[in-house]
């Protein structure tokens, strides 16, 4: 095939469209102003523009993760890429796919501390997948290709393209997608069958199995949290799921334990603590979900199948460690389980059950209700109770407000919980929201946040009035950093150093600067009307919610201390202080 | 082998020479604190344009498999090899040894250097530059011997290594 012949601005913009690219959320600046012309000169590619350059990227994971295709960020040179840098690290630590496109100086330029000048390839080196710096128009149009390859193989993540301004005005010849080969990137999908054989006849010998599953499961696609659900109902187990991995099985399903980790469920933390079998599939055991690694799930064989070799035995050494695509693998399970007519011992699988409802029995995450000040985890409540008939989706910003979210929206779906749940970036809710309503400009978005989140990136109030984004914003509004306040109170001595929200903005007053609509709400028996005005309005919302400020986010398993040490909400009615050093060492 | 115990591990990497990779190994083991002892990088094929990178660095069994897994999973990455337990491998590597000394030692540092195969590559009349290949544990020894004699400046090439017999990368 003849190669054609464009300029380097051209080559990007038809590589973004050969790649199935819709929407490119950005912030122009001198070193992109080619690509921003080239944009203008065309209408296949929609470009979204934020307030600043953080905003940009979470907004693209907001898309992917509600998608599940690439999401791209286009982003000027120097301070336009250092910006970009959190949502970068954001969207590693999550392994969400991204493609973001920096500017750079030109390249007879680069290393003279030109104006706008970041060694961005360099910074951005260990908080993406992979980067690359264009410094030879003929590679343009492969890098482009091998990027979208790179973010959304494997194990996904973001990528960075550098691109110097005279690689983007000069000339370049095109290359379509198919022409492309990667030569060294080509990650194994399928698992190794005989493994998959040992660890299913593991699991069929298991008196107290569980499956405890994250974020790959999704990363894997619809069809694998198909297969899961599948795979789960026909052993019969019970499953737990991570921060990241809600929505990969049905919250409201029975043999569903509800969220894993800190701040899971006592049953679901209490079945991990005593399991005999472990399969962990799609998730890394991070230090949310295992606490203390030394009393961490003491007599438990365990599976790991992960797409990710670096994530097997990282944390946790275990008994047989699977690398391959997580819906490969599950069908290749299902299909075993089958074929050697495997069953887990019924009376076992009994009185395992029977164990669990009597940890269920405590209804952890129950809250004294008040008639007097609105409690934060009735708000989630009533929110899922009136959107349920909705094709809704969920972004959150960190803290208290996260975990309160997680634990009582119920998620039936994958792709309708987004947050910020490896790095824990505040300011993650509001943007993320923006990508995700631009992918589904139907559905209803509610972002829940803090009073102290959502002024990180409160900035993007703008783009959704630009784009008329009818995004429903819910403060749960203690005026405190909650989480912070929390710490503070149980392993701090009460010393609220530097947490308490001294000022805060009017946000209907804010609300209605920026353009749209702005609701308040302080007393329990006004809030099912004003979510309802909340959902009715044709526009964006903010719903500032008054909630009690003393309220923890309980259960919680206190850092350094192992699952059955849980602490729950009825047993630490004055909020007692952990006595533990080594727990305040710990993040 | 004892999950706790450390030991000493030579890897080879096959990487694309391009820029930026060396960088992306180096970054790895800074940003996860993992050891380097030594590392050598080199064009091995030039019209693949690969280089070899040969890292010696040591850890426990689980940090060991957690460091080859990291490295293969870089981009520009082809192949990793742990030389340790792949089998029997050769380990090279070459020091020039600076002595300055008169008279007496003069005399010994260039015995001692014969016992050794060094060749004096540089010579003045108040100085020696000693060339010296083998093993890192062979150049240890002879700079722990000229260290009385005069020893005054090393440079190491950090360590070469590759599988003994038939067995390849």
């Amino acid at each position: 095939m003849a190669e054609r012949i464009l300029s380097g601005s051209e080559v990007v913009l038809q590589a973004l469209a050969d790649q199935g690219v819709e929407v490119v959320f950005g912030y122009p600046g001198g070193a992109v102003l080619p690509l921003y012309d080239e944009i203008f000169k065309q209408n296949r590619i929609r470009h979204v523009l934020v307030r600043h350059e953080q905003a940009a990227v979470h907004a693209a994971e907001g898309y992917a993760r509600s998608t599940g295709k690439v999401g791209v960020v286009l982003v000027t040179s120097g301070p336009g890429a250092t910006n970009a840098v959190t949502g970068l690290t954001d969207a590693l630590m999550d392994s969400i796919p991204v493609v973001c496109l920096t500017g750079q100086v030109p390249t007879h330029l680069i290393g003279n501390d030109a104006f706008q000048e970041a060694d961005t390839t360099g910074i951005t080196r260990p908080c993406t997948k992979h980067n690359y710096l264009v410094k030879n128009p003929d590679k343009l149009a492969r890098t482009m290709h091998e990027a979208f390859h790179v973010a959304s193989s494997g194990r996904p993540g973001p990528v960075v393209i550098d691109l110097p301004k005279d690689i983007l005005v000069g000339k370049a010849p095109y290359l379509e997608p198919g022409q492309v080969q990667h030569r060294t990137y080509n990650p194994v999908v399928k698992g190794e069958r005989s493994q998959i054989e040992e660890a299913m006849e593991m699991l069929a010998s298991a008196k107290k199995p569980i499956l405890y599953c994250g974020g790959g499961v999704i990363n894997s696609g619809t069809q694998a949290c198909k297969l899961l659900t599948e795979f789960t109902r026909m052993i019969g187990a019970p499953i737990t799921l991570t921060l990241m991995g809600l929505g990969a099985y049905p919250a409201s399903d029975k043999q569903y334990l509800g969220m894993v980790g800190m701040h899971g469920t006592y049953e679901s933390n209490m079945s991990m603590h005593d399991c005999d079998v472990m399969v962990a599939i799609g998730a890394r055991f991070d230090d949310r979900v295992t606490g203390n690694l030394d009393f961490f799930a003491p007599n438990s064989q365990k599976i790991q199948i992960d797409i990710d070799q670096s994530s097997i035995n990282k944390n946790v050494p275990v008994d047989i460690g699977i690398v391959g695509d997580v819906g490969h693998v599950l069908e290749d399970m299902i299909k075993i389980w089958k074929a050697k007519q495997y069953k887990i011992e019924a009376n076992a699988l009994d009185s395992w059950w029977k164990e669990i409802e009597g940890w269920r029995s405590k209804r952890c995450l129950s809250y004294k209700q008040s008639k007097d000040v609105i409690k934060p985890q009735h708000v989630i409540r009533s929110i899922h109770a009136a959107t349920r008939d909705r094709k809704t989706y969920i972004t959150t910003d960190v803290g208290q407000h996260q975990m309160w979210a997680a634990q009582h929206f119920g998620f039936e779906h994958p792709y309708e919980w987004m947050t910020s749940g490896g790095l824990g970036t505040m300011g993650y809710g509001m943007p993320a929201a923006l990508g995700v309503q631009v992918a589904h400009p139907d559905a209803t978005v509610v972002c829940f946040t803090g009073d102290a989140s959502i002024m990180m990136n409160i900035q993007e109030c703008a783009t959704m009035t630009q784009y008329r984004l009818p995004i429903k914003t819910v403060i749960l509004n203690n005026r405190y950093m909650g989480m912070v306040r929390q710490w503070q109170q149980l392993l701090h001595g009460s010393r609220y150093s530097e947490s308490y929200s001294e000022t805060l903005p009017d946000f209907v007053k804010l609300s209605e600067a920026f353009g749209f609509t702005g609701l308040t709400c302080d007393k329990p028996a006004d809030l099912d009307d004003a979510i309802k005005k909340m959902l009715e309005i044709d526009g964006p919302v903010i719903l500032d919610v008054a909630v009690d400020d003393k309220e923890n986010c309980y259960p919680m398993i206190p850092s350094g201390k192992p699952h059955n040490e849980m602490l729950l909400a009825q047993d630490t009615s004055g909020d007692e202080a952990i006595d533990s050093d080594e727990g305040m060492v710990l993040v | 082998m004892k999950e706790t115990e450390i030991s000493k591990h030579t890897i080879s990497v096959l990487v694309d020479n391009e820029s930026g990779v060396l960088a992306r190994v180096i970054g790895l083991f800074s940003g996860r604190g993992y050891n380097i002892e030594s590392l050598t990088v080199a064009e091995v094929d030039a019209n693949a344009h690969q280089s070899r990178i040969t890292v010696v660095t040591s850890g426990t069994p689980m940090v060991i498999e957690q460091i080859k897994a990291q490295l293969s999973r870089l981009v520009p990455v082809h192949k990793v090899s742990d030389l340790t337990l792949a089998g029997p491998s050769v380990e090279r590597e070459l020091a020039l040894v600076k002595v300055i000394a008169s008279g007496e030692k003069r005399v010994e540092s260039l015995r001692i250097a014969d016992i050794f195969k060094a060749r004096a590559v540089d010579a003045t009349n108040d100085s020696f530059v000693y060339e010296i290949i083998g093993s890192p544990e062979k150049i240890d020894a002879f700079i722990k011997l000229m260290e009385p004699l005069g020893l005054s400046e090393i440079s190491r090439t950090g360590v070469a290594a590759i599988s003994r017999g038939t067995l390849t990368m």
